[in-house]
C-alpha cells in the first residue's frame, strides 16, 4: 500500500466513524444517483418512467443492501460492531445494577488482594537478592554442637579469611549509629560498621569516588564513609564537594569517599545509610568477643557442601587461637544462603498468606460463576426469544461473550485500584522486622493471572446460556419452566455455595486460631508490671563523652533531674530494655570446685542503676536486688534470674556463688540476690537467663542507655518534662524512642498481629462472599418454586412451615459446607501451626466458635427469602399461570 | 457466447474499473454501463460490488472521487485515475495477460 493509501484508509474510516451520517449522506446520494441513471438509461430505451423506474429498481436490488454491502467492507464496520456490541452489553449490565456491582466488586476483590499479596512477598520469596549472583552469597554464624548460634568473631573472619579457599570475599560487620554534627541540627543515623571488603563482597561499587582502602581498616587507620545516596540528597543536597571532605560523627571528623548507587539496597540492614571501617586488629580483646554479622561469597566453583567442609577443617586451630585470646570457640560454622537468611522466619508466615489470599481469589470466582449461572437461568427466555427471532447462535455467542469480557474488564479495573491501595497500605502498616520492603512494587504479572482466572470463568460461565439457548428448540425455553435442564443448574449452584461455604470456613477457622494465639501471647506474664512505665533512650556522643567517669557521671545526673520532675513516682537506668529489640548477650561462667569444666550459660547483660529492677515490678524472689553501695570499687555483687539460677545451681541456694560475666580470666561478681524471669526477646520465647549489674560495677560505661519511669498516672503525658529534665544536665544528648512499655508489648507482637489482620480482613471477605452465595442460591430457588409454594399454601400450609422449609434448605447446603470445611481446616491449619502460640491448630474451642458464626450468618442469610416465600400469595400465583 | 450477462469474474473488477477510468473520468453508473458496452453484456455489474470496489480503491489511492454536476445538470460523484492508479493498471494487466496466456496455453495443449 501506498503511503498515501494508508492515510486515506486511516482517514475515511476515522471520518466514517466520528462523522457516520455524513458518510451515510455521501453513499445514499451515490446509489440514489446510480439508481437514476439507470432509470434514466431505461427511458431513454423507450420505457415509460414508472417502468423505468420498477425496471432499474431490480436491477440495482435493494438500495439499503447496496449500502450495507459498501459500508461493511471498510476496516472501520468491525470497529463500530464492537462498539455497538460493548453498548448494548454496558445497556444489559446496568439494567441489573445489583448484578453487575457485585460481580465487579467479587473479582475486583480477589484479584485486587491477591496482587497486592503477591506483589508484597515476591521480593522476599521469589527474588534473587538485588546483588550480582547473589545466590554466591552466604551467612555465616558460628554454632555449637547443639544447634545454639552464636554471632561471630573477629577472629574467625580473620581465621577465614587466611585459611579457606571456598571464597572470593568475606566481610564482617556491626551495627553503628553516629551522631551527625555541624549541619543544622545533630542527628541519629543508622549505619554499619564493616570490614574493608563488604561492598566487594555483595558486588556493588560506589557510583561516585571510591570504595574503603583496605590500609584504613586497621586500628587508628583513617576514618572514612561511605554514605548512601539518601543520605547524600538528603543531608548534603546531593553535593558532589562532599567527596573527599570530612564530616562529623559522635565529634570525629570522618572523610567522605564515596556515595553508593541510588538502587543499592543494603538487606543486611535496610535502614543503613552511612557505612565506615571496623578497623579491628587480632590482639584487642574485641576481637574474639561475639557480636559481628559475616557474609562471604563463593567461589564460583565451589558449593555449600564444599565450604561447610572447608570451615569445619579450621575448627580446631580457631579454638586454641580464640582460647588463647581469652575467646571462645564454640567449635562449629553454619552456613546459610544469605537469601534464607534474610527470609529468615517470615516465609512460613508469608505462605500461609499466599494460601489465604488464593482461597479468597478462588471464592471470589466461585461466586461470580454463581452469579453468571442465575443470570443465565434468569435470561432464558430472553435469548430463546431471541433465538426465535432469527438471531443465530454467533451472534448470541459474541454478545454474551462481549458482556463476560466487559464484566471482567471492569473488574480488572477495580482489582488494579484495590491492588494499588493494598499494596500502599501493606508497606505502611507491615511490622518492622519485614525484610525488603523497599523492592516491594505493583506486581502486573500476578494481575494479569488474576484477571485471566476471572475472565475465563467468567467467559465459561457466561457463554453457557447462549449455547443452550441456541442449540435447543426454542420452544422449550419460551415456555420457560425446562425442569431438567433448571433442576440441573440448581445442582450445579449448591455445589458451587458448598464449597465457599467450606473455603470460608478454613479461612475462619485460620484466623481464629491466629486471634486466640495473639490473645493467648498478649496474657503471658512478661515479668514486670508495664502499666505506668514510660521509657526512651539516651545516648550519649561527642568529645565530652571521652572519659569513662563523664559518661558515668552524665546519666547519674540524668537519672536523678528525672526522679525529681513532678509525677514520677521512681525511675531507674539500664542497658537493654525487654521487648524493645535490644539484645546484649554475653557468657556467664559460673565458679566450679577445682577440676571441674566452668560450666557457660548464655545470659543477658544488663547494667541496671539501683531502681530499676524495682521500678520495673520485677519481684525479688531471694536475697535483695542492687543497691546505692554497689559502687565502683566496693565488691562486685550480681542479680540473677530465676531460670540462670535454676540452670546454675539446680534445687541449691545461688546466694554466695561466683561467676564471670564474659572472658572467662573476667573479674568474679557474687550473686546477692534472684529475681523473676523478664521476657527479653519475645513474649513468646522462654528466653530468661539475665544478669544484672549496677553501671558503677560494669568495666564498660555503656553509651546508650535506657531511662524506665514510673508515674501516678498517664505515662506518656511526662513525656516532655522528663525530655526537658534530661536536657537540663547537657542539651546536646539524643534521646530517642519515647514510648509507653504497653507499647513496647504490644509492638513485640506487630508481626503476629499484622498476619491476623490480613487473615482476618480475608477470612471477612470468604465470610461475605459466602454469605452472599447462599443468599443467592435460596433467593432464586424461592422464585423458581413461588408457583408451588403457592400450591402448598393453598392446600394448607402455615407460612412457618413455609419459612422452616427454605430456611431448612438454606442450612442443609449450610451444613454440608460446614463438614467438607471443618475435614479441610484439620488438614490445612497445619500450614499456620508454626504462627501459633499456646494454641493447637485442632483447638475445639476455635473450631466451635466459627461454625458458630458460619451458622449464624447462613441462617440469617436464609431467613430473608424464607420470609418472602411465606408471604407468596397463593391467589395471585395460582392465577398468573 | 450464448449466455449473457454472467457476473464479473472473480477478481477482474478493480481491472476493469482501472482500465475505463483510464479514457474519462466517470460517475459509478457510467463505469458500470461502460464496462457492460464494452464487454457486449458478457459481463453484468452488480453494484453493491462496483460501489465497494470503488470505495477500495479510492482508498488505496488508485483513483480519486469528486462530487460534480453531469451534463444533464445532476450532482454525481465523479471517479478518475491517480498517478498511482495509472502504474496499478499496468501491473495488474501485465499480470492479467501472463494469466490470460497461460490458460490459453493449457487450453491449446489439450488438442
Amino acid at each position: 500500500m501506498t503511503p498515501r493509501g494508508f492515510w486515506r484508509q486511516l482517514t475515511r474510516g476515522l471520518r466514517a466513524l466520528l462523522d457516520r451520517r455524513a458518510t451515510d449522506r455521501d453513499l445514499t446520494d451515490e446509489v440514489d444517483h446510480y439508481l437514476a441513471e439507470a432509470a434514466a438509461a431505461h427511458r431513454a430505451a423507450g420505457l415509460s418512467p414508472a417502468e423505468a423506474l420498477r425496471a432499474a429498481r431490480l436491477e440495482v436490488g435493494s438500495v439499503t443492501a447496496v449500502r450495507e454491502e459498501v459500508r461493511s467492507a471498510g476496516w472501520e464496520h468491525g470497529v463500530e460492531t464492537l462498539l455497538s456490541d460493548l453498548r448494548q452489553a454496558g445497556r444489559r449490565l446496568r439494567a441489573t445494577p445489583g448484578f453487575t456491582i457485585i460481580a465487579v466488586l467479587t473479582s475486583g476483590l480477589g484479584i485486587g488482594a491477591t496482587t497486592a499479596i503477591f506483589s508484597a512477598v515476591k521480593p522476599i520469596l521469589f527474588e534473587p537478592l538485588p546483588y550480582p549472583d547473589a545466590n554466591r552469597l552466604v551467612a555465616i554464624w558460628e554454632g555449637g554442637r547443639d544447634g545454639t548460634r552464636m554471632a561471630p568473631m573477629f577472629g574467625s573472619f580473620r581465621t577465614i579469611e587466611e585459611g579457606t579457599r571456598t571464597f572470593e570475599r568475606i566481610a564482617v560487620l556491626k551495627a553503628w549509629q553516629p551522631t551527625i554534627t555541624g549541619g543544622d541540627r545533630p542527628e541519629r543515623l543508622e549505619g554499619q560498621r564493616v570490614s574493608a571488603g563488604y561492598f566487594e563482597t555483595l558486588g556493588v561499587a560506589p557510583a561516585l569516588g571510591v570504595g574503603f582502602a583496605t590500609s584504613d581498616d586497621r586500628p587508628g587507620g583513617g576514618r572514612t564513609v561511605i554514605l548512601s545516596d539518601r543520605l547524600w540528597r538528603r543531608r548534603f543536597g546531593a553535593d558532589l564537594g562532599i567527596l573527599g571532605t570530612p564530616i562529623s560523627l559522635d565529634g570525629d571528623p570522618h572523610v567522605v569517599v564515596g556515595i553508593l548507587p541510588a538502587e543499592f539496597e543494603n538487606v543486611m540492614a535496610p535502614e543503613a545509610e552511612v557505612w565506615t571501617l571496623l578497623q579491628y586488629e587480632l590482639d584487642q580483646g574485641r576481637a574474639w568477643g561475639h557480636h559481628l554479622r559475616m557474609v562471604a561469597r563463593l567461589d564460583p566453583g565451589h558449593d555449600l557442601a564444599r565450604a561447610r567442609a572447608d570451615l569445619a577443617a579450621i575448627g580446631p586451630d580457631l579454638k586454641n587461637l580464640a582460647a588463647a585470646g581469652n575467646g571462645f570457640f564454640p567449635g562449629e560454622f553454619t552456613l546459610t544462603p544469605l537469601a534464607a537468611e534474610i527470609r529468615g522466619g517470615v516465609a512460613a508466615t508469608l505462605w500461609a498468606v499466599i494460601g489465604a489470599v488464593l482461597l479468597v481469589l478462588v471464592i471470589a470466582a466461585v461466586n461470580v460463576t454463581n452469579l453468571l449461572l442465575a443470570r443465565g437461568a434468569q435470561r432464558r427466555g430472553e435469548l430463546a426469544v431471541r433465538a426465535t427471532l432469527g438471531a443465530g447462535r454467533g451472534r448470541l455467542v459474541r454478545q454474551l461473550l462481549t458482556e463476560s469480557l466487559l464484566l471482567a474488564t471492569l473488574g480488572g479495573l477495580v482489582g488494579m485500584a484495590i491492588a494499588a491501595a493494598g499494596v500502599r497500605l501493606l508497606v505502611s502498616r507491615s511490622p518492622a522486622g519485614l525484610p525488603r520492603l523497599t523492592a516491594i512494587d505493583l506486581d502486573a504479572t500476578v494481575l494479569v493471572f488474576g484477571l485471566l482466572l476471572t475472565t475465563v470463568t467468567g467467559v465459561a460461565f457466561g457463554l453457557a446460556p447462549a449455547f443452550q439457548a441456541a442449540g435447543r428448540d426454542p420452544r422449550e425455553g419460551l415456555q420457560w419452566t425446562s425442569r431438567r435442564t433448571v433442576g440441573g443448574q440448581r445442582r450445579t449452584r449448591r455445589a458451587l455455595v458448598v464449597a465457599e461455604v467450606a473455603l470460608a470456613l478454613i479461612l475462619l477457622v485460620s484466623s481464629g486460631l491466629l486471634f486466640r494465639s495473639l490473645s493467648r501471647l498478649l496474657s503471658v506474664d512478661p515479668g514486670f508490671a508495664p502499666a505506668n512505665l514510660l521509657t526512651m533512650q539516651i545516648q550519649t556522643a561527642g568529645p565530652r563523652f571521652a572519659s569513662d567517669t563523664a559518661t558515668t557521671r552524665f546519666f547519674q545526673e540524668a537519672l536523678d533531674r528525672v526522679r525529681q520532675v513532678p509525677g514520677v513516682v521512681g525511675a531507674g537506668l539500664v542497658n537493654q530494655l525487654p521487648l524493645s529489640g535490644d539484645r546484649d548477650e554475653f557468657g556467664a561462667h559460673f565458679e566450679v570446685g577445682p577440676g571441674e569444666e566452668p560450666r557457660g550459660f548464655n545470659v543477658f547483660r544488663h547494667a541496671a542503676s539501683p531502681g530499676y529492677l524495682e521500678t520495673m515490678g520485677i519481684p525479688l524472689r531471694r536475697g535483695r536486688l542492687l543497691a546505692e553501695s554497689d559502687r565502683a570499687g566496693a565488691p562486685l555483687a550480681v542479680v540473677i534470674s530465676e531460670s540462670l539460677a535454676q540452670l546454675a545451681v539446680p534445687g541449691g541456694d545461688p546466694i554466695g556463688r561466683r561467676l564471670a560475666i564474659g572472658s572467662l580470666d573476667g573479674p568474679r561478681y557474687t550473686v546477692v540476690g534472684v529475681v523473676g524471669d523478664v521476657r527479653h526477646a519475645s513474649l513468646g520465647l522462654a528466653e530468661t537467663a539475665a544478669v544484672y549489674v549496677t553501671p558503677a560495677q560494669w568495666r564498660f560505661p555503656d553509651n546508650a542507655m535506657s531511662v524506665v519511669i514510673k508515674t501516678a498516672r498517664n505515662p506518656i503525658g511526662l513525656t516532655e518534662a522528663v525530655r526537658s529534665a534530661i536536657w537540663s544536665v547537657d542539651r546536646d544528648q539524643a534521646i530517642v524512642r519515647a514510648a509507653t512499655m504497653a507499647d513496647l508489648v504490644s509492638a513485640s507482637a506487630a508481626e503476629r498481629r499484622f498476619a491476623l489482620l490480613l487473615f482476618e480482613a480475608f477470612a471477612l471477605t470468604a465470610l461475605i462472599l459466602a454469605v452472599a452465595g447462599i443468599y443467592g442460591v435460596m433467593s432464586a430457588t424461592v422464585v423458581e418454586r413461588t408457583r408451588e409454594i403457592g400450591v402448598r399454601s393453598a392446600l394448607g400450609a402455615s407460612r412457618l412451615a413455609t419459612v422452616g422449609m427454605v430456611v431448612g434448605q438454606g442450612m442443609r447446603l449450610t451444613a454440608i459446607g460446614v463438614v467438607l470445611g471443618l475435614a479441610g481446616a484439620l488438614v490445612a491449619t497445619r500450614a499456620i501451626a508454626a504462627m501459633l502460640f499456646g494454641v493447637s491448630h485442632l483447638d475445639p474451642i476455635t473450631y466451635l466458635g466459627v461454625t458458630g458464626v458460619l451458622a449464624l450468618a447462613a441462617l440469617l442469610a436464609s431467613a430473608v427469602p424464607a420470609w418472602r416465600a411465606a408471604r407468596v400469595d397463593p391467589a395471585t400465583t395460582l392465577r398468573s399461570e | 457466447m450464448e449466455q449473457s450477462g454472467g457476473d464479473v469474474i472473480q477478481g477482474t473488477m478493480d481491472l476493469l474499473i482501472l482500465k475505463t477510468l483510464s479514457l474519462e473520468p466517470l460517475h459509478g453508473f457510467g463505469i458500470a454501463r461502460r464496462i457492460e458496452q464494452i464487454s457486449r453484456d458478457v459481463f453484468k455489474v452488480n453494484p453493491g460490488s462496483l460501489l465497494t470496489a470503488l470505495q477500495r480503491l479510492e482508498r488505496a489511492g488508485w483513483l480519486d472521487a469528486e462530487w460534480r454536476q453531469t451534463e444533464n445538470s445532476r450532482r454525481a460523484k465523479f471517479y478518475s485515475l491517480t498517478r498511482a492508479g495509472r502504474k496499478q493498471l499496468e501491473v495488474e494487466t501485465a499480470d492479467w495477460n501472463r494469466r490470460a496466456n497461460a490458460v490459453g496455453r493449457l487450453l491449446r495443449a489439450e488438442g
